[in-house]
């Protein structure tokens, strides 16, 4: 029993992880008053990315920087838009979706070698394994917490120090002001464009980093959709962890904990079929949500940064 | 010198018909980058996506089949954005509106006439997109619940529906573990007026027109403008906000509904894989384009089919990705966002003068 | 002038300042003096380019041309970082504070000084300090969305001489305040002044430039029409030189000759949106041909008494009583159907749809019946026709009956709405803040269209900030303070004192 509850804690970290990185990156750049719906896309293309790095160069180093661009790169188109050309946030964030979507699966379609047609699905590359750390991993149960990638770790370090950024620092509480009132920030000489740009980037950054972990190590190697709309369930994340970093950590257990379920019942051989089994993070998502909202509505106490998806321009109400 | 965005004192017509021709412009040319980069002549690939389109009669009815569905849900996605109901979930409204005109192919034929097969089906397809759109629809209006993450949720979730209907329980016995149904009976068939170019395309076209003439000339459609934009006011000048917008969704998902029941009555002729081809996603792609108008989605649509089109035929004939046509799609909407500043601001270019030129 | 404060050197210098905003000159040529320990008022009507020169000053805005000198020495500024650098610090009419952020955090918002790991024990701290020197009772811990508009205020003070600010500018800052409270913040300002910090005060109120200040400079149209000494002139003076007439005080009108109750509000208790009690029993009746003004400082559950009778806030408990039908928590359509006319506080944001033409925002209350509409399909034409009526009535200055209407200035918006609610009124009207940020000539014919109604026989609930308004328009006034009515008087036996003790809470009885 402890075995199976250990295996269970040790798949749903590993499953996590990659929402926590984008959970976190997607916090950050909603905090600033920038909401990017283009995760799934940027998810792809990090994941993309990487594994065609990753497959190429052997590097496993090289391609979290490569994926790390790609999402410096998108990101930073999705901040031109809806930053400097004030454009409607949500139509941006498709587009980056659609586009990355239609992209990442262009590529992966051309990046492989002549070998395999161009294709990059169905290739084996490097990738992260767990290793464990010596003492703390022999404690029962919480030794899973020990046997993890190096991402994972990291994880554990990017949770507290995102937390600490953001409510004990001058740059997060200005961060925070520019989410709440630009118009506050920016008359206290705090430049709202340069804040948004950043932390759109940062946030995008961070995002494809979720992807590359998918490709890297979660489910190594390439296949169309490899997000599965993880994307969209981050951007559920985020609400549900009410855009503190700190409790990012419990939405993605859960839905870390939803796919480590759905792997074991699979693995054991189960009578729910397999499509009904599979939609199981996607109606959990929207009760989630609807809790949340319902949650919040009751408190009389909404999260969301007041100024969340609403462009700003100086002398404009 | 800087420059500065003025707001401009009426919306600009001409910007307005430009924007979204650049936009197109745009997206050819940085595809045409990305085809460099794969060592492919883009004037050759266009070329040749063109023709693959549009260049004969029998090409074009293969852009029209992909035409129909793109127009259905562009117009209904379209309606939903008017009223800034971030609908994205036009994908499994169609899925689900196919499912549900296969239920009644497959099942009621036997207990309905013969000529009321396929209305029924239609019309239980579009009930059924709009019923699947009325759940975000309703937690919205009701609850408050973010549509678009609710709307995008369903799509997954109506496409496992899909799945685990045409691989369990209604899998085709005699098909040898194909997944997929049985072929529908004859009266569930829509007519096809040319190769697999069907009828389904004069309802759409009509519908477009239905649709901007409700918008433009009725009561109900200057209260959706009202609500759209500006819904506070509108609720001071007593109009019903949840009634309007959900009125709204429920026709929008019922586009959505139409365009999956006349994809496996006209198309398939049983549910199988391959009925979510990401027509509902297009669609956002269209609407945007044509700016809402439902009359120039039907025009952007078949633009739009024609870069699927011509997409599989690169594919075939150049051995390029067929994704290709969704790069194309998916660039378009960059310049166009970008441009839609150019509709309510100009650029002006100051240079600063120094103090002394000035008295 | 320039010799009187001959030995120091102005603190600050504007010189030649122009300005121009797409269509208009804001400002024109204007120069400015301020020596230290000195309050200079900034006089003018709305639109006259009072709030543009001062965001040049706090950097929000860039000047066209123009010099601007600090202690003698020339600056640009091009941003508000700038500003605060050379110790100029300014207060605007909408307070530039986060809600959700405590004092403290307010308070260091932006600035480089701190340290990177916030050390908010420090800060709170050097607050009190600050806060126990000038008497502004001012908690660091505080919420701000808690606080009230007047403490609000002192924080946004308390600010500024945080970050060291030598020249205070102050947006219209008795707009909000009790008069009590107003004559606190004089005191603020004149400790601050004695110790050799100087303020500017941007006002169009006579009354406080002559109480407040040492100096006036006097706009118009953009231009710097006149600069006087305080104690050398009159308010009638500089009521001329600011609209460039004569101003009439009190507006003719007629006694009124009241009718039948109209609306009848009992013991109505409402929340506001934060879940809080917003009116705590209100009762009050109209009647036919009069006009109710409601004064009182804003939030004092003005808004939720014009929204709970309009439909669009619900009533806990009481009743709504109009034309002798219970309206109590009906939809706003019914309301509309009972003949209610409302002119919303916040013009653009529940007025109109900007993005509509002027015709189809004409036609937003007739738009439902016959001849706009017949089976459900409207006609644009008639709409048309009808708008085109209205425009020439109301005198909308419009390019066209089909331009967005987003693009008129706020007095042809306003006529807009004025137009559509007066055409579609049959019982009440309820206006709140109707000439709110209008230029005198667009004030004055707002106020003239509520006196007119009212001699059609219709009942007027007339809210205000603005006691002159009230005191010449309404023919009662009552006063609203923590969402109780404080009392109920006759607007020509009413004076400005009486109203404003209502104002800070002191019930009518107890003025007696």
């Amino acid at each position: 029993m402890i075995a199976l509850i250990t295996s269970i804690l040790a798949i749903t970290l590993r499953a996590g992880t990659s929402l926590i990185y984008a959970t976190i990156g997607e916090i950050y750049t909603e905090r600033s008053g920038i909401l990017n719906l283009g995760l799934e896309g940027m998810m792809l293309m990090g994941a993309v990315s990487a594994f065609a790095t990753v497959y190429y160069t052997g590097s496993l180093g090289l391609a979290l920087i490569v994926s790390m661009l790609t999402g410096i790169v998108l990101s930073s188109l999705h901040a031109f838009l809806s930053i400097t050309m004030r454009a409607n946030q949500v139509v941006s964030g498709l587009s980056i979706t659609l586009f990355g979507t239609g992209l990442a699966s262009f590529l992966g379609q051309r990046l492989g070698p002549a070998s395999n047609g161009h294709y990059l699905i169905g290739l084996i590359g490097e990738k992260f394994t767990p290793f464990a750390i010596p003492g703390l991993s022999k404690i029962p149960v919480i030794g899973a917490v020990f046997s993890q990638d190096i991402l994972t770790y990291i994880v554990y370090l990017i949770i507290p120090v995102a937390w600490f950024y953001m409510y004990k620092t001058k740059n997060g509480l200005n961060l925070r002001a520019v989410g709440e009132s630009p118009q506050t920030a920016d008359a206290m000489g705090i430049n709202v464009y340069r804040t948004r740009y950043i932390y759109t980037i940062v946030g995008g950054t961070l995002v494809a980093l979720g992807g590359a972990h998918l490709s890297l190590s979660y489910a190594p190697g390439w296949t169309d959709n490899i997000t599965g709309g993880r994307g969209w369930i981050v951007i559920a994340l985020v609400i549900f962890s009410m855009w503190n970093p700190s409790r990012a950590i419990w939405g993605a257990l859960l839905f870390g904990g939803i796919n480590a379920i759905q792997f074991r019942l699979q693995a054991t051989g189960t009578t729910i079929s397999a499509p009904f089994l599979n939609m199981l993070p996607y109606i959990v998502t929207i009760v989630v949500l609807v809790l949340m909202t319902w949650f919040e509505t009751l408190n009389k106490k909404v999260g969301a940064p007041a100024a969340l998806a609403v462009p700003y321009m100086r002398g404009e109400k | 010198m800087r420059f500065v965005f003025e707001k401009r004192n009426t919306v600009s017509k001409k910007a307005f018909v430009l924007v979204p021709l650049v936009a197109f412009l745009v997206s050819l040319f940085l595809t045409g980058i990305l085809l460099v980069v794969f060592k492919a002549n883009p004037f050759v690939t266009y070329g040749s996506m063109f023709v693959g389109a549009f260049g004969s009669w029998v090409n074009f009815t293969e852009t029209l089949v992909k035409a129909i569905p793109l127009m259905l849900t562009g117009i209904g996605v379209g309606l939903a954005f008017r009223l800034k109901f971030w609908n994205i979930g036009a994908e499994g409204q169609l899925v689900f509106g196919g499912v549900t005109a296969t239920w009644v192919a497959l099942f009621w034929t036997p207990f309905l006439p013969v000529w009321m097969v396929l209305p029924i089906a239609l019309l239980f397809g579009s009930i059924a997109g709009a019923l699947w759109a009325a759940i975000p629809g309703v937690l919205k209006v009701s609850l408050k619940v973010d549509e678009t993450l609710v709307s995008l949720m369903l799509n997954y979730v109506a496409i496992l529906i899909a799945q685990g209907l045409y691989y369990g329980a209604w899998i085709d016995p005699k098909g040898m573990g194909f997944p997929g149904t049985m072929m529908f009976p004859k009266s569930a068939w829509l007519p096809r007026f040319s190769g697999r170019a069907h009828v389904g395309l004069f309802v759409a076209v009509l519908l477009g027109f239905i649709m901007w003439f409700v918008l433009n000339r009725t009561k109900w459609g200057f209260e959706v403008k009202m609500v759209g934009q500006n819904p506070k006011a509108a609720k001071v000048m007593g109009v019903k906000i949840g009634k309007t917008v959900l009125s709204a969704i429920l026709i929008s998902g019922a586009f959505s509904g139409l365009a999956g029941a006349f994809e496996v009555t006209a198309i398939s002729h049983r549910l199988q894989q391959g009925l979510a081809m990401g027509y509902g996603y297009t669609a956002i792609i269209v609407a945007w384009m044509a700016q809402l108008n439902p009359i120039a989605s039907i025009f952007v649509a078949v633009l739009m089919a024609g870069l699927l089109v011509g997409g599989d035929q690169v594919q075939m004939m150049m051995g390029l990705p067929s994704a290709m046509g969704i790069v194309l799609q998916g660039m378009i909407l960059f310049p166009m966002l970008a441009g839609s500043l150019f509709t309510d601001y100009k650029l002006k270019i100051i240079s600063k003068e120094s103090p002394e030129a000035s008295v | 002038m320039e010799n009187v404060q001959k030995e120091s050197v102005p603190i600050l210098e504007m010189l030649g300042i122009t300005i121009r905003f797409p269509g208009v000159l804001a400002n024109d040529n204007v120069d400015l003096e301020l020596f230290p320990g000195e309050v200079l008022a900034l006089l003018g009507e709305n639109g006259a380019g009072k709030s543009t020169l001062m965001n040049v000053l706090a950097g929000l805005y860039r000047a066209d041309s123009g010099r601007i000198l600090i202690k003698g020495k020339e600056v640009e500024i091009n941003s508000p970082k700038d500003a605060m650098a050379l110790g100029i610090g300014m207060v605007h009419q909408n307070f530039k504070l986060v809600e959700t952020m405590t004092v403290a955090e307010n308070v260091i918002l932006g600035l480089d000084s701190e340290d990177f790991i916030l050390d908010l024990k420090k800060v709170g701290n050097r607050i009190r300090e600050i806060s126990d020197h000038y008497n502004l009772k001012v908690d660091p811990g505080a919420m701000i969305w808690q606080m009230s508009v007047g403490e609000q205020q002192r924080v946004e003070i308390l600010k500024l001489i945080y970050r060291g600010a030598e020249v205070l500018i102050l947006d219209e800052p008795t707009a909000v305040l009790t008069p009590q409270e107003a004559k606190d913040l004089n005191r603020i300002v004149k400790q601050m002044t004695s110790e050799g910090k100087s303020a500017i005060f941007i006002t169009h109120k006579m009354d406080e430039v002559m109480e407040f200040s040492d100096w006036v400079r006097v706009l118009q149209k953009g231009r710097l029409v006149s600069v006087v000494k305080t104690k050398d002139t009159s308010p009638k003076d500089l009521s001329r030189m600011m609209v460039g007439r004569e101003v009439l005080f009190r507006i003719e009108k007629e006694p009124s000759v009241p009718g039948e109750v109209v609306l009848k509000v009992e013991n109505v208790v409402a929340m506001n949106d934060k879940g809080l009690k917003a009116l705590k029993g209100i009762s009050f009746s109209i009647r036919k041909g009069e006009i109710l003004g409601i004064a009182g400082v804003a939030g004092n559950g003005q808004r939720e008494l014009t929204e709970v009778i309009t439909g669009l806030h619900k009533v806990v408990s009481g009743k709504i009583i109009i034309e002798n039908t219970d309206m109590t928590n009906k939809s706003p359509l019914e309301i509309i159907k009972s003949g209610v006319s409302h002119i919303p506080s916040d013009r653009v944001a529940m007025g109109i749809v900007g993005d509509m033409s002027v015709a189809n925002n004409l036609a937003m209350k007739e738009y439902r019946k016959e001849p706009l509409t017949k089976y459900g399909i409207l006609h644009p034409k008639r709409i048309f026709t009808m708008a085109k009526k209205m425009i020439t009535a109301f005198m909308i200055a419009t390019p066209s009956p089909l331009t967005n209407v987003k693009f008129l200035s706020g007095g042809n918006i306003q006529k807009t709405i004025l137009a559509r609610e007066i055409g579609a009124c049959s019982s009440l009207l309820v206006a709140a803040y109707p000439a709110r940020g209008l230029d005198v000539g667009a004030t004055e014919s707002v106020r003239n269209e509520m006196i007119a109604e009212r001699d059609n026989g219709r009942a007027v609930l007339l809210v205000s900030e603005d006691l002159d308004e009230l005191m010449s328009v309404s023919d009662r006034i009552a006063v609203m303070n923590g969402g109780h009515i404080m009392g109920i008087v006759d607007a020509d036996k009413s004076d400005i004192a009486g109203l404003g003790m209502m104002m800070a809470g002191v019930p009518l009885e107890e003025l007696k």
